[in-house]
């Protein structure tokens, strides 16, 4: 079967800043991946990457068995409609509603009129735990994690095929981690959906993952299903999740 | 950019063996291919961001709100810079003209200054002022939170939805706001004749309009539409370009300001020999 995503030899740099040495990553269709690693590993180039706000230097990277990374323009757009993204840092548009700002993928990508398009942004907050108030407000007037779950409705609002998650639960207390967690796997077991997450934050890496890789120096130093991670026989992997700052990996400081 | 690197690698190793000229070159050269490829990018921009100010899908929605925002919200102080202007200018030429008794010829200069040169030059300079900059900002910060990238990923293409409709509402909005200017640039000078210089309201209308040729007026209109585009787009391309953090958009919203400056009054003079040539 020919996997859903596929990177192979993916290389970026930016200067002489080496940030991906060779990525390689397979995802099964309706899997769900999860990319662990430390701070400033070329973990959101990786995603940017894949999605083209990135143009790799080097290597392939293959949608349903289609190289991407020659694609025009209109090939592009039609790709980009498979995916969904949720930011890491949010990225909501704060100058329009947050009920604007889910119903932006459908009334844009799917020519949905407002009209039709508000109801079910308001349907898609309810599953994200939102009161329907909160529809007419603005990004800027809501907490850290009520604009975590506003970007999560906004991403999987389209119902996307391929969805990346890029650090969804940082900067949230343990229980609304937990709670983003479960929307997650949610969202992804309604949909069918094929995943691509990133995190540093461990509880959420067993909770979501089907697999993990870990990504150190700009490559795929492990990978494995999401049972294993405890006993990968790598040093590595095991100095990460266990928050150790002895080991192999050596923070730059 | 191979070249910088090039040249970024030869400064590392051959430094000590390149003679003071050598260096000089080398130095200028670097800042020759810098300019070059920074006209390069502009170009591009300016290209794509026209390209698509024709192709539809059009966000009408957007442009109406940019048509506002630039054009009505401009009005007062559009309206006061041109106002005041033209007092001035009434003034100055004034204590100019009756020197040698020239002093009738006040209306047709205070018209021909303000239609042709004062009202899209002064107009541009603070729409550059107050839009650049607004535009620069808000760019700046939609690319640094990533709102940029997140309209990529909801299929909605930055340049369509956010580029053309300033583009669009800049290049049609300032000849209007000129033309406003126009009108109360010629009564600002026309308070000050009649109430302090002691002319005749009939006459001094009656000579404004006398040697007033449409010419002198649609030149300047077509002028402040260049104006207009330069300043949406300047105000585009810096915050669109952004660096990362708040320094970045900073140090956007001065750069549009400062270059959409420059280019008005560059593109003023050689506007301007144009029109010389053409129309007189
Ligand atoms: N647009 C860019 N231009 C230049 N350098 C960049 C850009 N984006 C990322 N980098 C660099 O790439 C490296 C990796 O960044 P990235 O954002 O992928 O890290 P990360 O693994 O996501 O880290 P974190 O867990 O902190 O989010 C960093 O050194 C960063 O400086
Ligand atoms: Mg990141």
């Amino acid at each position: 079967m020919t996997p859903k995503l596929e990177l192979r030899g993916v290389y970026k740099s930016f200067g002489s800043n080496h940030v991906l040495n060779g990525v390689d990553i397979s995802i099964e269709k309706g899997k769900s991946l999860v990319v662990i690693g430390g701070s400033g590993t070329g973990k959101s180039v990786m995603i940017k990457s894949v999605l083209g706000l990135l143009n790799p230097d080097k290597g392939s990277i293959k949608v349903d068995g289609v190289e991407t990374t020659t694609m025009d323009l209109k090939e592009r757009d039609a790709l980009m409609k498979k995916f969904g993204m949720l930011f890491q840092g949010g990225a909501l548009f704060d100058s329009m509603k947050v009920w604007e700002n889910v119903a932006f993928g459908l009334v844009q990508g799917q020519s949905m009129s407002r009209r039709e398009a508000q109801p079910i942004a308001i349907e898609r907050l309810r599953a994200v735990g939102l009161p329907a108030r909160v529809a007419d407000l603005y990004p800027a007037e809501l907490s850290g994690g009520m604009q975590k779950r506003v970007a999560l409705a906004r991403a999987v609002a389209t119902k996307p095929e391929i969805i990346f998650f890029d650090e969804p639960t940082t900067g949230l207390d343990p229980i609304m981690a937990d709670v983003i967690n479960d929307l997650i796997v949610a969202a992804s077991k309604d949909l069918g959906a094929t995943t691509l997450s990133i995190t540093h934050d461990m509880a959420s890496a067993r909770k979501i993952a089907d697999n993990i890789a870990m990504i150190y120096k700009g490559k795929i130093i492990w990978h494995g299903p999401a049972n294993d991670i405890d006993n990968s026989g790598n040093p590595y992997v095991d100095q990460f999740i266990r928050g150790q700052a002895d080991g192999p990996i050596k923070m730059e400081i | 950019m191979d070249a910088e690197q090039n040249a970024g690698r030869l400064e590392q190793t051959g430094c000590s063996i390149l003679s003071v000229p050598q260096r000089f070159l080398q130095r200028l050269g670097r800042a020759a291919i810098g300019f070059l490829s920074a006209v390069g990018r502009l170009a591009e921009f300016t290209g794509r961001g026209v390209m698509h100010c024709f192709t539809p899908p059009f966000f009408p929605r957007l442009l109406v709100r940019q048509l506002i925002d630039i054009g009505y919200y401009s009005l007062p102080v559009v309206g006061l810079t041109t106002f005041f202007t033209g007092m001035v200018l009434a003034l100055q030429s004034y204590s100019g003209f009756s020197r040698f008794s020239a002093a009738s010829a006040i209306p047709n200069v205070v018209v021909l200054s303000i239609t042709r040169e004062l009202a899209p030059v002064l107009a541009g300079l603070m729409v550059a002022g107050r839009v650049g900059a607004a535009i620069a900002a808000e760019l700046g910060t939609m690319r640094v939170t990533e709102q940029i990238d997140a309209l990529t990923t909801l299929s909605t293409n930055p340049y369509k939805y956010l580029i053309a409709p300033r583009l669009i509402a800049g290049t049609v909005m300032l000849p209007l706001l000129v033309l406003v200017g126009d009108v109360i640039g010629v009564f600002g000078g026309y308070v000050v004749s009649v109430y302090s210089l002691g002319f005749v309201p009939g006459t001094y209308l009656h000579n404004t309009w006398q040697f007033l040729e449409r010419g002198d007026v649609t030149s300047g209109l077509w002028k402040s539409a260049v104006f207009g585009f330069i300043v949406t787009l300047m105000g585009c391309y810096n915050g669109f370009n952004s660096d990362r953090g708040a320094q970045g958009v900073g140090a956007a919203t001065t750069n549009a300001v400062v270059s959409s400056s420059i280019l008005i009054l560059v593109f003023d003079y050689f506007l301007t020999q144009i029109f010389f040539t053409v129309i007189k």
